[in-house]
Protein backbone atom coordinates (compact mmCIF):
# COMPACT_ATOMS: atom_id res chain seq x y z
CA UNK A 1 0.00 0.00 0.00
CA UNK A 2 1.36 3.40 -0.99
CA UNK A 3 0.77 6.31 1.36
CA UNK A 4 -1.21 9.16 -0.14
CA UNK A 5 -2.42 10.88 3.03
CA UNK A 6 -1.47 14.25 1.56
CA UNK A 7 -1.06 15.22 -2.09
CA UNK A 8 0.30 18.76 -2.44
CA UNK A 9 -0.29 20.83 -5.58
CA UNK A 10 2.70 22.87 -6.81
CA UNK A 11 2.29 25.34 -9.70
CA UNK A 12 4.15 24.01 -12.72
CA UNK A 13 5.47 27.36 -13.94
CA UNK A 14 6.93 28.55 -10.63
CA UNK A 15 10.63 27.56 -10.37
CA UNK A 16 10.93 28.64 -6.72
CA UNK A 17 8.10 26.39 -5.61
CA UNK A 18 9.08 23.52 -7.91
CA UNK A 19 12.61 23.36 -6.52
CA UNK A 20 11.37 23.34 -2.91
CA UNK A 21 8.48 20.91 -3.35
CA UNK A 22 10.30 18.08 -1.61
CA UNK A 23 10.84 19.81 1.72
CA UNK A 24 7.25 19.85 2.96
CA UNK A 25 6.97 16.13 3.69
CA UNK A 26 3.83 15.52 1.63
CA UNK A 27 3.28 11.91 0.64
CA UNK A 28 2.84 13.11 -2.95
CA UNK A 29 3.74 16.31 -4.75
CA UNK A 30 1.57 17.19 -7.73
CA UNK A 31 3.46 19.33 -10.23
CA UNK A 32 0.55 21.08 -11.89
CA UNK A 33 0.40 21.78 -15.62
CA UNK A 34 -3.34 22.45 -15.61
CA UNK A 35 -5.22 25.04 -13.58
CA UNK A 36 -2.14 26.63 -11.99
CA UNK A 37 -0.67 27.52 -15.39
CA UNK A 38 -1.96 30.27 -17.68
CA UNK A 39 -2.87 29.13 -21.20
CA UNK A 40 -0.02 31.13 -22.77
CA UNK A 41 2.53 29.53 -20.42
CA UNK A 42 1.65 25.86 -20.95
CA UNK A 43 4.69 25.25 -23.14
CA UNK A 44 7.12 26.90 -20.73
CA UNK A 45 5.66 25.00 -17.75
CA UNK A 46 6.06 21.72 -19.62
CA UNK A 47 9.79 22.40 -20.12
CA UNK A 48 10.16 23.45 -16.51
CA UNK A 49 8.37 20.47 -14.99
CA UNK A 50 10.24 18.06 -17.25
CA UNK A 51 13.58 19.47 -16.11
CA UNK A 52 12.48 19.54 -12.47
CA UNK A 53 11.57 15.85 -12.67
CA UNK A 54 15.05 15.03 -13.90
CA UNK A 55 17.01 17.10 -11.44
CA UNK A 56 15.06 18.13 -8.31
CA UNK A 57 15.17 15.77 -5.32
CA UNK A 58 11.61 15.28 -4.09
CA UNK A 59 12.76 12.95 -1.32
CA UNK A 60 10.23 10.30 -0.37
CA UNK A 61 7.34 12.16 -2.01
CA UNK A 62 5.60 10.47 -4.90
CA UNK A 63 6.13 12.54 -8.06
CA UNK A 64 2.73 13.17 -9.62
CA UNK A 65 2.10 15.38 -12.64
CA UNK A 66 -1.34 16.84 -13.29
CA UNK A 67 -1.59 17.05 -17.05
CA UNK A 68 -4.10 19.10 -19.00
CA UNK A 69 -7.46 17.62 -20.07
CA UNK A 70 -7.60 15.22 -22.99
CA UNK A 71 -9.30 17.76 -25.23
CA UNK A 72 -6.54 20.34 -24.76
CA UNK A 73 -2.82 19.67 -24.18
CA UNK A 74 -2.80 16.18 -22.65
CA UNK A 75 -0.97 14.56 -25.57
CA UNK A 76 1.81 17.17 -25.55
CA UNK A 77 2.12 16.89 -21.76
CA UNK A 78 2.40 13.10 -21.78
CA UNK A 79 4.94 13.13 -24.61
CA UNK A 80 7.16 15.55 -22.71
CA UNK A 81 6.68 14.28 -19.17
CA UNK A 82 6.52 10.48 -19.28
CA UNK A 83 10.15 9.99 -20.48
CA UNK A 84 11.23 12.00 -17.40
CA UNK A 85 10.02 9.16 -15.17
CA UNK A 86 7.22 10.59 -13.05
CA UNK A 87 5.63 8.09 -10.68
CA UNK A 88 2.06 8.98 -11.53
CA UNK A 89 -0.04 11.05 -13.91
CA UNK A 90 -3.09 12.83 -12.46
CA UNK A 91 -5.64 13.06 -15.25
CA UNK A 92 -8.20 15.85 -14.82
CA UNK A 93 -11.87 15.79 -15.84
CA UNK A 94 -12.00 12.06 -16.49
CA UNK A 95 -15.51 11.13 -17.60
CA UNK A 96 -15.28 7.56 -18.89
CA UNK A 97 -13.22 4.40 -19.03
CA UNK A 98 -12.40 5.35 -22.62
CA UNK A 99 -10.59 8.45 -21.33
CA UNK A 100 -8.38 6.23 -19.20
CA UNK A 101 -7.78 3.82 -22.08
CA UNK A 102 -6.65 6.76 -24.21
CA UNK A 103 -4.27 8.11 -21.58
CA UNK A 104 -2.88 4.66 -20.84
CA UNK A 105 -2.18 4.06 -24.54
CA UNK A 106 -0.40 7.41 -24.84
CA UNK A 107 1.71 6.64 -21.76
CA UNK A 108 2.60 3.18 -23.08
CA UNK A 109 3.68 4.69 -26.40
CA UNK A 110 5.98 7.15 -24.62
CA UNK A 111 7.53 5.08 -21.83
CA UNK A 112 11.17 4.18 -22.32
CA UNK A 113 12.21 0.50 -22.33
CA UNK A 114 12.69 -0.70 -18.76
CA UNK A 115 10.98 2.32 -17.24
CA UNK A 116 8.86 1.69 -14.15
CA UNK A 117 5.27 1.78 -15.39
CA UNK A 118 3.68 5.17 -14.83
CA UNK A 119 0.56 5.01 -12.67
CA UNK A 120 -2.68 6.95 -13.18
CA UNK A 121 -4.90 8.78 -10.72
CA UNK A 122 -8.25 9.80 -12.18
CA UNK A 123 -9.55 13.18 -11.04
CA UNK A 124 -13.35 13.09 -11.14
CA UNK A 125 -14.80 16.58 -11.23
CA UNK A 126 -17.88 16.41 -13.41
CA UNK A 127 -21.30 14.80 -12.94
CA UNK A 128 -20.53 12.40 -15.82
CA UNK A 129 -17.27 11.37 -14.16
CA UNK A 130 -19.08 10.54 -10.93
CA UNK A 131 -21.67 8.45 -12.78
CA UNK A 132 -18.84 6.45 -14.38
CA UNK A 133 -16.65 6.24 -11.25
CA UNK A 134 -16.50 2.44 -10.96
CA UNK A 135 -15.88 1.88 -14.68
CA UNK A 136 -13.10 4.47 -14.55
CA UNK A 137 -11.58 2.83 -11.48
CA UNK A 138 -11.57 -0.56 -13.22
CA UNK A 139 -10.53 0.72 -16.65
CA UNK A 140 -6.82 -0.05 -16.50
CA UNK A 141 -4.28 -1.65 -14.17
CA UNK A 142 -2.37 1.66 -14.09
CA UNK A 143 -5.22 3.31 -12.16
CA UNK A 144 -4.28 3.40 -8.46
CA UNK A 145 -6.72 5.97 -7.09
CA UNK A 146 -9.77 8.11 -7.74
CA UNK A 147 -9.60 11.73 -6.58
CA UNK A 148 -12.44 14.19 -6.16
CA UNK A 149 -12.36 17.71 -7.56
CA UNK A 150 -15.32 19.32 -5.83
CA UNK A 151 -14.90 22.89 -7.07
CA UNK A 152 -15.41 21.99 -10.74
CA UNK A 153 -18.04 19.43 -9.79
CA UNK A 154 -20.25 21.87 -7.89
CA UNK A 155 -19.74 24.46 -10.63
CA UNK A 156 -21.02 21.85 -13.08
CA UNK A 157 -24.05 21.25 -10.89
CA UNK A 158 -24.72 24.90 -10.32
CA UNK A 159 -24.54 24.21 -6.59
CA UNK A 160 -23.04 26.54 -4.01
CA UNK A 161 -19.80 25.25 -2.46
CA UNK A 162 -19.91 25.44 1.33
CA UNK A 163 -17.43 24.74 4.12
CA UNK A 164 -19.78 22.12 5.56
CA UNK A 165 -19.72 20.24 2.26
CA UNK A 166 -23.30 18.99 2.37
CA UNK A 167 -23.54 19.56 -1.38
CA UNK A 168 -20.76 17.02 -2.05
CA UNK A 169 -21.64 14.40 0.57
CA UNK A 170 -23.24 12.07 -1.97
CA UNK A 171 -20.43 12.28 -4.52
CA UNK A 172 -17.86 11.68 -1.81
CA UNK A 173 -19.52 8.41 -0.81
CA UNK A 174 -20.06 7.36 -4.43
CA UNK A 175 -16.39 7.92 -5.23
CA UNK A 176 -15.17 6.15 -2.11
CA UNK A 177 -17.41 3.17 -2.80
CA UNK A 178 -16.37 2.92 -6.44
CA UNK A 179 -12.68 3.04 -5.52
CA UNK A 180 -13.11 0.44 -2.77
CA UNK A 181 -15.05 -1.85 -5.10
CA UNK A 182 -12.19 -1.63 -7.59
CA UNK A 183 -9.58 -2.17 -4.88
CA UNK A 184 -7.90 1.21 -5.27
CA UNK A 185 -7.52 4.33 -3.11
CA UNK A 186 -9.84 7.32 -2.84
CA UNK A 187 -8.48 10.84 -2.35
CA UNK A 188 -10.61 13.73 -1.13
CA UNK A 189 -11.00 17.18 -2.67
CA UNK A 190 -8.75 19.96 -1.30
CA UNK A 191 -9.89 22.34 1.42
CA UNK A 192 -9.38 25.62 -0.38
CA UNK A 193 -9.29 28.11 2.52
CA UNK A 194 -5.65 27.82 3.59
CA UNK A 195 -6.22 30.20 6.52
CA UNK A 196 -9.06 28.22 8.11
CA UNK A 197 -7.31 25.57 10.23
CA UNK A 198 -10.44 24.50 12.06
CA UNK A 199 -12.33 24.10 8.80
CA UNK A 200 -9.50 22.00 7.38
CA UNK A 201 -9.50 19.80 10.47
CA UNK A 202 -13.26 19.22 10.36
CA UNK A 203 -13.24 18.57 6.62
CA UNK A 204 -10.32 16.11 6.86
CA UNK A 205 -11.86 14.27 9.81
CA UNK A 206 -15.08 13.87 7.84
CA UNK A 207 -13.10 12.58 4.84
CA UNK A 208 -11.38 9.97 7.00
CA UNK A 209 -14.64 8.89 8.66
CA UNK A 210 -16.21 8.39 5.23
CA UNK A 211 -13.33 6.20 4.08
CA UNK A 212 -11.00 8.42 2.06
CA UNK A 213 -7.34 7.39 2.22
CA UNK A 214 -5.94 10.88 1.71
CA UNK A 215 -6.62 14.47 0.75
CA UNK A 216 -5.49 16.84 -1.95
CA UNK A 217 -3.83 19.98 -0.60
CA UNK A 218 -3.27 23.46 -2.02
CA UNK A 219 -0.91 24.80 0.64
CA UNK A 220 2.14 23.29 2.43
CA UNK A 221 0.74 24.57 5.75
CA UNK A 222 -2.07 22.01 5.45
CA UNK A 223 0.21 18.96 5.37
CA UNK A 224 0.76 18.38 9.08
CA UNK A 225 -2.92 18.76 9.92
CA UNK A 226 -3.91 16.29 7.22
CA UNK A 227 -1.30 13.77 8.37
CA UNK A 228 -2.41 14.09 11.98
CA UNK A 229 -5.94 13.14 10.98
CA UNK A 230 -5.03 10.23 8.72
CA UNK A 231 -2.35 8.81 11.01
CA UNK A 232 -3.67 6.12 13.36
CA UNK A 233 -3.79 7.39 16.95
CA UNK A 234 -2.06 5.55 19.78
CA UNK A 235 -5.47 4.40 21.02
CA UNK A 236 -6.26 3.09 17.50
CA UNK A 237 -3.01 1.12 17.51
CA UNK A 238 -3.63 -0.16 21.02
CA UNK A 239 -7.15 -1.30 20.06
CA UNK A 240 -5.84 -2.98 16.89
CA UNK A 241 -3.18 -4.86 18.83
CA UNK A 242 -5.78 -6.05 21.34
CA UNK A 243 -8.00 -7.25 18.49
CA UNK A 244 -5.19 -9.22 16.88
CA UNK A 245 -4.21 -10.70 20.24
CA UNK A 246 -7.83 -11.71 20.95
CA UNK A 247 -8.38 -13.35 17.56
CA UNK A 248 -5.07 -15.23 17.70
CA UNK A 249 -6.01 -16.54 21.12
CA UNK A 250 -9.45 -17.60 19.87
CA UNK A 251 -7.92 -19.30 16.83
CA UNK A 252 -5.56 -21.24 19.10
CA UNK A 253 -8.64 -22.43 20.94
CA UNK A 254 -10.28 -23.51 17.69
CA UNK A 255 -12.67 -20.58 17.23
CA UNK A 256 -12.86 -18.03 14.39
CA UNK A 257 -14.65 -15.48 16.54
CA UNK A 258 -13.35 -13.72 19.64
CA UNK A 259 -14.63 -11.19 22.14
CA UNK A 260 -12.95 -7.96 23.21
CA UNK A 261 -14.43 -5.85 26.01
CA UNK A 262 -17.79 -7.49 25.43
CA UNK A 263 -17.82 -6.83 21.66
CA UNK A 264 -17.59 -9.52 18.99
CA UNK A 265 -14.36 -9.65 17.01
CA UNK A 266 -14.84 -11.28 13.62
CA UNK A 267 -13.18 -11.04 10.22
CA UNK A 268 -14.19 -7.45 9.26
CA UNK A 269 -12.96 -6.19 12.64
CA UNK A 270 -9.72 -8.11 12.24
CA UNK A 271 -9.25 -6.70 8.74
CA UNK A 272 -9.72 -3.16 10.07
CA UNK A 273 -7.23 -3.81 12.88
CA UNK A 274 -4.70 -5.22 10.42
CA UNK A 275 -5.04 -2.13 8.20
CA UNK A 276 -4.39 0.14 11.18
CA UNK A 277 -1.31 -1.82 12.22
CA UNK A 278 -0.02 -1.93 8.65
CA UNK A 279 -0.38 1.85 8.37
CA UNK A 280 1.25 2.31 11.78
CA UNK A 281 4.19 0.18 10.67
CA UNK A 282 4.57 2.13 7.43
CA UNK A 283 4.65 5.37 9.43
CA UNK A 284 7.06 4.02 12.04
CA UNK A 285 4.51 4.53 14.81
CA UNK A 286 4.83 1.04 16.26
CA UNK A 287 8.18 1.80 17.87
CA UNK A 288 6.68 4.88 19.48
CA UNK A 289 4.01 2.69 20.98
CA UNK A 290 6.56 0.59 22.87
CA UNK B 1 22.87 24.53 -38.67
CA UNK B 2 19.53 25.77 -37.39
CA UNK B 3 18.13 29.22 -36.76
CA UNK B 4 15.26 31.05 -35.16
CA UNK B 5 12.68 33.10 -36.98
CA UNK B 6 11.67 35.84 -34.56
CA UNK B 7 12.26 37.38 -31.16
CA UNK B 8 10.70 35.45 -28.28
CA UNK B 9 10.79 35.38 -24.51
CA UNK B 10 10.33 32.89 -21.66
CA UNK B 11 10.58 33.08 -17.88
CA UNK B 12 9.86 35.80 -15.36
CA UNK B 13 11.70 38.21 -13.09
CA UNK B 14 10.52 36.42 -9.95
CA UNK B 15 12.99 34.98 -7.48
CA UNK B 16 14.56 31.67 -8.58
CA UNK B 17 13.61 32.33 -12.21
CA UNK B 18 15.42 33.71 -15.26
CA UNK B 19 13.94 35.72 -18.11
CA UNK B 20 15.39 34.75 -21.46
CA UNK B 21 14.88 36.79 -24.64
CA UNK B 22 16.24 35.42 -27.89
CA UNK B 23 16.59 37.47 -31.08
CA UNK B 24 17.85 36.35 -34.50
CA UNK B 25 21.35 37.68 -35.18
CA UNK B 26 22.88 38.84 -38.43
CA UNK B 27 24.50 36.09 -40.46
CA UNK B 28 27.94 35.36 -39.12
CA UNK B 29 27.39 37.26 -35.86
CA UNK B 30 27.60 34.11 -33.75
CA UNK B 31 25.97 33.55 -30.38
CA UNK B 32 26.02 36.64 -28.16
CA UNK B 33 24.89 36.35 -24.54
CA UNK B 34 24.08 39.45 -22.52
CA UNK B 35 23.74 38.28 -18.93
CA UNK B 36 22.54 40.17 -15.85
CA UNK B 37 22.38 38.23 -12.62
CA UNK B 38 22.07 38.79 -8.89
CA UNK B 39 24.85 36.20 -8.56
CA UNK B 40 26.93 37.34 -11.54
CA UNK B 41 30.19 37.40 -9.59
CA UNK B 42 29.74 33.90 -8.20
CA UNK B 43 27.96 32.04 -11.00
CA UNK B 44 28.06 34.24 -14.10
CA UNK B 45 30.42 31.98 -16.01
CA UNK B 46 28.43 28.87 -15.07
CA UNK B 47 25.14 30.41 -16.22
CA UNK B 48 26.73 31.54 -19.46
CA UNK B 49 28.14 28.05 -20.03
CA UNK B 50 24.74 26.42 -19.49
CA UNK B 51 23.10 28.74 -22.01
CA UNK B 52 25.90 28.26 -24.53
CA UNK B 53 25.72 24.50 -24.14
CA UNK B 54 21.99 24.36 -24.87
CA UNK B 55 22.31 26.57 -27.94
CA UNK B 56 25.24 24.51 -29.15
CA UNK B 57 23.29 21.26 -28.73
CA UNK B 58 20.50 22.70 -30.81
CA UNK B 59 23.11 23.76 -33.41
CA UNK B 60 21.66 27.25 -33.52
CA UNK B 61 24.01 29.98 -34.71
CA UNK B 62 23.75 33.74 -35.06
CA UNK B 63 21.67 34.49 -32.01
CA UNK B 64 21.43 37.28 -29.45
CA UNK B 65 20.35 36.20 -25.97
CA UNK B 66 19.38 38.58 -23.19
CA UNK B 67 19.30 36.78 -19.83
CA UNK B 68 18.00 38.43 -16.66
CA UNK B 69 18.72 35.99 -13.85
CA UNK B 70 17.09 36.04 -10.41
CA UNK B 71 18.95 33.08 -8.93
CA UNK B 72 17.66 30.28 -11.17
CA UNK B 73 18.90 26.73 -10.80
CA UNK B 74 20.52 24.97 -13.76
CA UNK B 75 17.33 23.09 -14.60
CA UNK B 76 15.33 26.33 -14.72
CA UNK B 77 17.91 27.99 -16.98
CA UNK B 78 17.77 25.01 -19.38
CA UNK B 79 13.97 24.99 -19.40
CA UNK B 80 13.65 28.74 -20.01
CA UNK B 81 16.21 28.79 -22.83
CA UNK B 82 14.52 25.87 -24.57
CA UNK B 83 11.10 27.48 -24.14
CA UNK B 84 12.35 30.76 -25.61
CA UNK B 85 13.99 29.02 -28.57
CA UNK B 86 10.87 26.97 -29.21
CA UNK B 87 8.70 30.10 -29.13
CA UNK B 88 11.13 31.77 -31.54
CA UNK B 89 10.45 29.08 -34.08
CA UNK B 90 13.41 26.79 -33.54
CA UNK B 91 12.72 23.15 -34.30
CA UNK B 92 14.30 21.60 -31.24
CA UNK B 93 16.27 18.44 -31.81
CA UNK B 94 15.45 16.93 -28.47
CA UNK B 95 12.83 19.00 -26.74
CA UNK B 96 13.64 18.06 -23.19
CA UNK B 97 17.30 17.01 -23.08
Amino acid sequence: MELRRSMLFIPGNNPGMLQNGGVFGADSVILDLEDAVAPMEKDAARFLVAHALRTVDYGCSEKVIRINPLDTFAADDIKAIVPCCPDTILVPKVESAADIHQVSAMIAATEKPGQTPVKIIALLETPCGIVEAYNIAKADSRVVALALGAEDYTAGLGAMRTKEGTEIFTVRTILINAAAAAGIQSIDTPYTDANDEEGLLNDTQLAKRLGFKGKLSINPRQIDAIHNVFNPSLSDIDWAQQVIHAIRKAEAEGSGVASLNGKMVDLPIVNRAERILHLAQLLGLMEGEK
Amino acid sequence: MASILKTAQAGTLESSDIMITVTPGAKGSGVVIDLESIVLAQYGEDIRAIIENIVKKQEITDLYIKALDRGALDCTICARVLAALSRAGAVLKEEIL
